[in-house]
């Protein structure tokens, strides 16, 4: 277990001790902006270094670390806030009228995982979004100015910057609490603005900007060069030649495929991500599709998205660029979460209109993606729901018959897409035990794994695995109630993050990509008996000598 | 306390002002034309000026919060209500919100149990505390347009009669009345009952709630106890409906801490939380359809920015490439 987490019975002790309450601490009396700021072990990211800054030509590189005392903000960062703040305010309808209409009716205080698991007042929503109103009233009200404590208004210090790091740190973008909001409120939209004001004046997280810095030169977070690439997915070519004794033959950047097939690169060299690759890589074969994957455009994520506005569409312009060098009609998406806001909510506004590519039409159903025809990228579930309906898979569903799935809605392909039958469709095609976890906590309401937006730092681990507690929890309960032991997503940092979560919560509940399942389930053409999941576990069922 | 007692004191501190100022000072025509005409200046201008600066402020990104299937394949079931696909159901999403506070309909309540365990408990009260407070402040607002027209209007008479079914007193009682009292206490008690409540309330949250439950009392009162004389009132009305400034008859202070009340209720809007209700409207992750995949939507300020392009990337990685077989643009 990681060094920057409590020991699971600790945080349990934590929890036993303060039920039925929420809040961890006593503030009767207290003022939310006395309450001061501790970042200790396990609470705070490391910076970003300053070669990746210089990289990336961001502000005021340093070496320093959220412990410091002396931040090393620049000369003039409160000006460079202050004019960012109005900047942004004018660019940005969602941000004006979110600081404007809150009623504070506390409706989303107790929505958010990071609440939920911290017990942190700072970490209710509400006080999220109070703390750049507070500062925001400052500035266009003359009546805060003057009466700060009856208006709810402060000055602008380096403490506020370190309590903005925090808490803007410990916000996924996940947008539950917006569900429940009765004005539309998305804290989501709120933390993109106070990160992208932090990063004006150095204020950052490495682990989301290296992978951008990566991104930007190799194409991808993890920052393989082309030939690694390559070769990564050809180890995985052979791993499914042993298993299935099928040969699938992926091409690279190649011109004139009908396809461009991209996936976040989490899915070509993260474990368990990668047998979610083996499994789009059947399906693909299983078919005969005509697609080409890329190594420049070899990241479906995009941790720009958690950056700034401009540095989400920088890396999200390969997508086009190359389907249009490539030639293809259309691209086809992996399953990822973030990957899914930016190409539904961002990407043809950004860099779009696509006219260089085509309506995507699926070429084995003639299916018209008509949701799809301006962004011309589709979801992989979409395809593959539209396939089965169409009856174009041999499917062998008892092939994961030793799996008891349980499916966890990714919160920007739930509330930031709205895609929530495909999935489940397919799963309930391809293997026979699904069940549901509780109503609260799936679909729109579904939790966040406590890990996204750039969050899933070693050194963060106490947030995130508190951060997850709800997921996991909700897990727990099928596990208890159904003895669910398999955890399908259709996200890449799901698939890493949800692994280390249920590891501390739940031992025993897997973690799987939703197209590792179809691959299992998949009956290729001139395959051998097949005893091993994609995983090389053994199948139930499916034993060695089990011929008849 | 401070939070709630500094209101508290204000509104009462405001409630002396009209009371002092007619009893002692005869400034009926200050209470009762000057600064009604005023509040409505700043009422009308202020919030004019808010809507302008914020539709003057664009949309860059289509960001509705989705709650519902999406449309998508044919034979998928969607959600056209809190996943609109066209224009026409994201303004019925938005009246839903704007009529039913549908989202906040969903609220739950979370606890931390034994286990531990999280349990979500449906958790309504808000929903009805809010609604009732919003819908019997609305049918106050319209019961009072009797004061502002000669005979009046016949949907007018219809809420008022709708209003006083329970006909048990004279002058005949006002379910609203009872109902956004009631209310308001409900959404006091709220704020000051729950811990959560306590830290993230804002003396400004419950200004406007003593503000108003001041302005009811004070209108009851009337009403029911001190039985105020409707004529000069109604006179009153009259004039400043019709933009008149003939100085009123008396009517009496308690009238006048009640009009008072409500000047300054209006003139409050447009520079605080109340701009709800105006904002409300203008939130892009309730009034936009989920069409973003099949519409372009177009950014006024979209950027121009300068990202690596294929060619720079194959000029550092092309030999790499060509001896892992990787097909290159230039050899």
């Amino acid at each position: 277990m990681s060094k920057y987490a409590p020991k699971t019975e600790e945080l349990k002790k934590e929890f036993e001790e303060k039920k039925p309450r929420l809040l961890k601490g006593k503030f009767d009396g207290t003022d939310w902006w006395d309450i001061p700021v501790e970042f200790r072990d396990g609470n705070w990211c490391f910076a970003a270094k300053p070669e990746v800054l210089e990289d990336l030509h961001f502000p005021n590189p340093r070496k320093w670390a959220a412990t410091d005392k002396d931040w090393q903000l620049p000369a003039n960062w409160e000006k460079t806030i202050r004019d960012g703040m109005k900047d942004r305010l004018k660019r940005f309808r969602s941000f004006k009228v979110f600081m404007d209409s809150c009623v504070r009716c506390g409706a989303c205080a107790d929505k958010c995982h990071f609440f939920l698991g911290t017990g942190d007042p700072k970490n209710m929503p509400v006080m999220r979004a109070e703390l750049v109103r507070s500062i925001y009233r400052q500035d266009v009200n003359a009546f805060a100015r003057v009466l700060t404590k009856f208006s709810g208004s402060r000055k602008l210090t380096p403490e506020v910057i370190k309590e903005w790091h925090m808490y803007f740190n410990q916000c996924t973008e996940c947008r539950r609490c917006s569900v429940f909001c009765p004005m539309g409120i998305d804290t989501a939209e709120i933390t993109m603005m106070a990160r992208e004001l932090l990063n004006l004046i150095g204020v950052n997280n490495n682990w989301i900007l290296a992978p951008v810095a990566n991104c930007n030169r190799t194409g991808n977070h993890l920052g393989i060069e082309p030939h690694t690439f390559k070769q990564n997915i050809m180890s995985l070519v052979d791993d499914i030649e042993d298993v299935t004794g099928v040969r699938v033959n992926p091409t690279f950047n190649r011109k004139g495929a009908e396809i461009l097939f991209i996936t976040p690169s989490g899915d070509v060299f993260g474990d368990p991500g990668v047998y979610t690759m083996m499994g789009y890589l059947l399906l693909f074969h299983h078919i005969g599709l005509d697609y080409t994957i890329s190594t420049y455009a070899s990241e479906g994520g995009n941790f720009g998205t958690f950056t700034s506005n401009e540095t989400m569409k920088k890396l999200n312009a390969k997508m086009y660029h190359e389907a249009k060098r490539l030639g293809v009609k259309w691209i086809l998406g992996g399953e990822c979460g973030h990957m899914w806001r930016v190409v539904h909510q961002y990407m043809s506004t950004m860099n779009g209109p696509a006219d260089f590519l085509q309506e995507p039409v699926s070429p084995i159903t003639g299916t018209k993606f008509t949701n799809a025809k301006a962004t011309k990228m589709v979801h992989i579930a979409e395809f593959t729901a539209d396939l089965i309906k169409h009856n174009k898979l041999k499917l062998d569903p008892k092939r994961n018959d030793h799996l008891r799935t349980t499916f966890h809605d990714s919160c920007n392909v739930a509330r930031g897409m709205g895609m929530f039958e495909e999935p489940r469709y397919i799963l309930n095609k391809v293997c026979n035990t699904f069940h549901e976890m509780p109503e609260n906590t799936i679909r729109e309401q579904t939790f966040c794994c406590g890990s996204g937006s750039g969050l899933n730092a070693e050194e963060f681990m106490d947030i995130r695995m508190r951060g997850g507690f709800p997921r996991a929890n909700a897990v727990a309960h099928v596990k208890e109630k159904h003895k669910v032991d398999s955890l399908v997503t259709i996200c890449a940092i799901d698939r890493a993050s949800l692994t280390p979560l249920m590891r501390y919560w739940n031992p025993g509940v897997s973690v799987y990509g939703l197209h590792e399942l179809v691959g299992n389930a998949l009956i290729m053409e001139g395959e051998k008996k097949r005893t091993e999941d994609l995983r090389e576990d053994d199948m139930v069922g499916f034993e060695e000598d089990d011929d008849e | 306390m401070r939070k709630v007692l500094q209101p508290l004191l204000l509104v009462l501190l405001l409630a002396l002002i009209p009371y002092v100022g007619v009893t002692y000072g005869k400034l009926d025509y200050l209470f009762g034309i000057i600064i009604p005409y005023t509040a409505l200046t700043i009422l009308v201008l202020g919030m004019l000026w808010r809507l302008i600066d914020w539709s003057r402020r664009p949309v860059p990104f289509p960001i509705p919060t989705t709650c519902g299937q999406e449309k998508s394949l044919d034979w998928v079931k969607t959600n056209p209500l809190e996943s609109p696909s066209n224009p026409f159901m994201a303004a019925m999403r938005m009246l839903s919100e704007v009529f039913f506070f549908r989202s906040l309909f969903r609220n739950t309540k979370a606890e931390l149990h034994g286990g531990p365990n999280l349990a979500y408990g449906s958790h309504k009260w808000l929903w009805l505390g809010g609604l009732a407070f919003h819908w019997s402040l609305l049918i106050i607002v319209l019961r009072h347009a009797r004061f502002f027209f000669m005979t009046t209007p016949a949907p007018i008479e219809m809420i008022e009669t709708f209003d006083r079914f329970l006909d048990v007193t004279v002058p005949a009682f006002f379910i609203t009345d009872a109902i956004v009292l009631a209310a308001i206490t409900f959404l006091v008690l709220r704020r000051l009952s729950d811990e959560k409540m306590r830290l993230l309330s804002l003396s400004t949250d419950y200004f406007p709630l003593f503000l108003i439950g001041g302005i009811a009392l004070a209108g009851i009162s009337m009403r029911y106890v001190t039985k105020v004389n409707i004529m000069p009132v109604k006179s009153l009305g009259m004039t400043l409906a019709s933009f008149g400034f003939g100085a009123p008859e008396p009517i009496g202070a308690l009238f006048y801490v009640h009009l008072f009340l409500v000047c300054v209720l209006l003139a409050y809007i447009p520079f605080s939380k109340l701009l709800h209700m105006g904002g409300i409207f203008m939130s892009p992750t309730r009034n936009l359809p989920n069409d973003s995949r099949a519409r372009h939507h177009k950014n006024p300020w979209n950027p121009d920015i300068k990202f690596r392009s294929y060619a720079e990337y194959e000029d550092e990685f092309r030999e790499k490439m060509k001896k892992a077989d990787i097909p290159v643009d230039k050899q």
